[in-house]
């Protein structure tokens, strides 16, 4: 497969629309061509939003692997049986209608001085602007004991998909009266909320079907986000069910061994039936390869999420280092809306806006029972710094904690539909 | 049977959308004198769902009975009705709701008085923010960012929709989030940073947005 430069055959529309981009931009090769690595809440939203509001004066191509999105979002509400995984799924397909041309292939090399990427299947693909969305991989020996070869064992399942089914999986065949231990991760990691939501969503599961079943969590971290109101809720719902062992107790020294099945925390040895291991986290690999990273992600400037490592390549969403946003879908949306606005500018001359980011997280601890947390944010030449912010308060009503949850799910409907069209 | 007087209350929860009496006018949702006899989706000028439209052209007419369900659970009875709220779960409030609004429905069982005024404004604004043109492309941009939450379609899955609505309705809310008026801490804060201009933008933006 080669992916050459598609010959522009003008239609009387495609060509007045050509004719209208300034020569200037175009660099002699007809229409600008922007690339998207990664096709999650970032880079889906980044392509589309370029071929929807260029109306055809930009080429974009997304490179994505994967033929059905999954998404990370959400999934611990799977693993508490609240959704399902066809909940999950997302086809590309109405991107590809909506102007996206879709590259189902791994990219594995940037050449900046050529500016092309090259895919795993031997195309190389030119590029005006490329955006990198990749999301995280793991840190190599982050966790003794662990490496990729164990997920199978002992599942991250923090890529959405396939893991994920696999610790479901997991859980639904653990003996009663069973140990579900989870290893948190170190900051700065995907998802703030995420692995104490997880822990909520598994004891419900286990709440209804599994009620002697014990729950651990090894963490590395002396505090998490929204703690109060998830202690709260396991006070509330999960009584006895949840042992969270923060650093200070240990819960950083820890090692695993996929064979034996047992987890060892500050020297204690302990046999577990499932083992949820979620280890430190980088950038996707194709941002080290592009040689943008700085540490473990890409470091951006806030105004337009290009990367500091040179011109014409952008990184967005849990692959970036950018300031005070969390990593989060939410966030990489946000900020995709932000580079897609300025790419769009360099190419084709159209306006260009102040950059304004937002996020927020909805987490469900138990049927009905959702909090959120979510802050403002803006460019300074520093970084993307916080404005203002809000989290849900301990104590709230019934109703309102189910109004924040039934947020949430108009949250998924929208973003999703942001992301694909 | 319902008491209106406690049902003008209840319409405190309906009255950012509607108005109802002397003067009412169609704001987001259609204006609601001689609600009782008018056929769903058929008052002309008032924006409308597809499907409520369609529910009127398949027979569904506003009376006691069809308003009662209607009000207990609006998606239940229209399911994609462009009406984003919840319902009212206590039968009560629901009777003096409709006792309410039959005071401004003429014909054999409304009194017809059209008197008091409930009117959707929530906060008084200077006429200068009001009569503000918004840039209708750099609301484009700027709408980005609410359509994480709002779908571009009008949809409301769980969150409201956004589209069609009057331009002036659109500015007052959104200022009236912005002093913390209207109480969501989401809206508080992404209102709280737009300026004049940009709230200005917004509405012009999504007041075409179909």
């Amino acid at each position: 497969m080669k992916l050459n430069r598609r010959v522009l055959i003008g239609s009387g529309a495609a060509a007045a629309t050509a004719l209208a981009a300034p020569m200037a931009f175009a660099g002699g090769h007809g229409k600008p061509r922007v690339v998207v690595v990664g096709g999650g809440a970032g880079g889906a939203t980044a392509a589309r939003y370029i071929a929807k509001d260029s109306k055809g004066a930009v080429d974009v191509t997304l490179i994505e692997p994967s033929r059905m999105y999954y998404t990370c979002f959400f999934s611990n509400l799977y693993l508490g049986g609240i959704k399902t995984i066809d909940d999950l799924g997302h086809s590309y397909g109405t991107m590809a209608a909506g102007g996206v041309n879709v590259v189902h292939d791994w990219a594995v090399g940037v050449d900046r001085d050529a500016k092309t990427v090259t895919l795993a299947g031997g195309a190389s693909v030119p590029y005006d602007k490329l955006i990198l969305s990749p999301g995280i991989d793991f840190v190599e020996g982050a966790v003794a004991g662990w490496d990729l070869s164990s997920q199978n064992a002992m599942p991250h399942a923090y890529k959405g998909g396939s893991q994920t089914e696999l610790l479901k999986a997991q859980i639904a065949a653990m003996p009663q009266g069973g140990t579900f231990a989870m290893v948190a991760p170190p900051n700065p990691y995907r998802c703030p909320p995420g692995p104490y939501e997880r822990v909520s969503m598994v004891a419900h599961y286990l709440k209804a079907n599994n009620p002697t079943a014990k729950i651990i969590v090894a963490d590395p971290k002396p505090k998490f986000s929204k703690q109060g109101l998830f202690q709260e809720g396991w006070g509330k719902h999960y009584s006895g069910m949840i042992d969270w062992i923060g650093d200070e107790f240990g819960g950083g020294n820890v090692s695993v061994d996929p064979g034996a099945m047992t987890v060892t925390i500050d020297g204690e040895v302990t046999k577990v039936d499932v083992c949820n291991v979620i280890p430190a986290m980088k950038a996707g690999r194709i941002a080290e390869l592009a040689g943008v990273t700085d540490g473990k992600f890409a470091p951006v400037n806030a105004i337009d999420m290009s990367t500091k490592a040179g011109a014409d390549i952008y990184v967005l969403g849990d692959a970036s280092q950018q300031g005070d946003m969390p990593k989060s879908g939410f966030s990489a949306n946000s900020q995709a809306k932000v580079c897609a606005n300025a790419v769009r500018g360099a190419l084709t001359g159209s306006r260009v806006f102040p950059a304004k980011f937002s996020n927020t997280c909805w987490s469900l601890i138990d049927t009905n029972d959702g909090v959120k947390v979510g802050a403002t944010y803006e460019a300074t030449d520093e970084k993307i710094a916080k404005v203002d912010g809000f989290i849900s308060a301990t104590g709230e009503t019934a109703d309102v904690r189910k109004a924040t949850y039934e947020e949430s799910e108009g949250w998924y409907a929208g973003i999703t539909a942001d992301m694909f069209g | 049977m319902g008491d209106p007087a406690l049902g003008a209350a209840v319409f405190k929860k309906c009255q950012s959308c509607h108005q109802v009496g002397d003067q009412a006018k169609n704001r987001v949702g259609p204006q609601l004198n001689d609600i009782l006899g008018r056929t769903a989706g058929g008052l002309e000028g008032a924006k409308y769902s597809k499907s409520m439209i369609q529910a009127g052209q398949d027979g569904l007419v506003w009376s006691e009975d069809t308003l009662d369900s209607f009000l207990e659970s609006p998606k239940s009875l229209v399911a994609k009705t462009r009406m984003s709220f919840r319902g009212l779960k206590d039968p009560e409030d629901r009777a003096n709701l409709i006792a309410y609004l039959r005071s401004f429905s003429k014909g054999p069982i409304g009194a017809s008085s059209m008197q008091e005024t409930g009117q959707g404004i929530d906060i008084k604004l200077d006429p200068s923010v009001l009569a503000m043109v918004g840039d209708a492309e750099y609301g484009e941009y700027l709408s980005s960012e609410c359509l994480t939450c709002h779908q571009s379609s009008g949809s409301n899955d769980g969150i409201p929709g956004i589209t069609a609505w009057p331009t002036e309705d659109f500015v007052i809310a959104m200022h009236a989030y912005k002093q913390k008026v209207r109480s969501h801490p989401v809206m508080q804060m992404m209102a709280g940073r737009l300026s004049d201009e940009e709230i200005a933008a917004l509405a012009a933006y999504f007041s075409n947005l179909e």
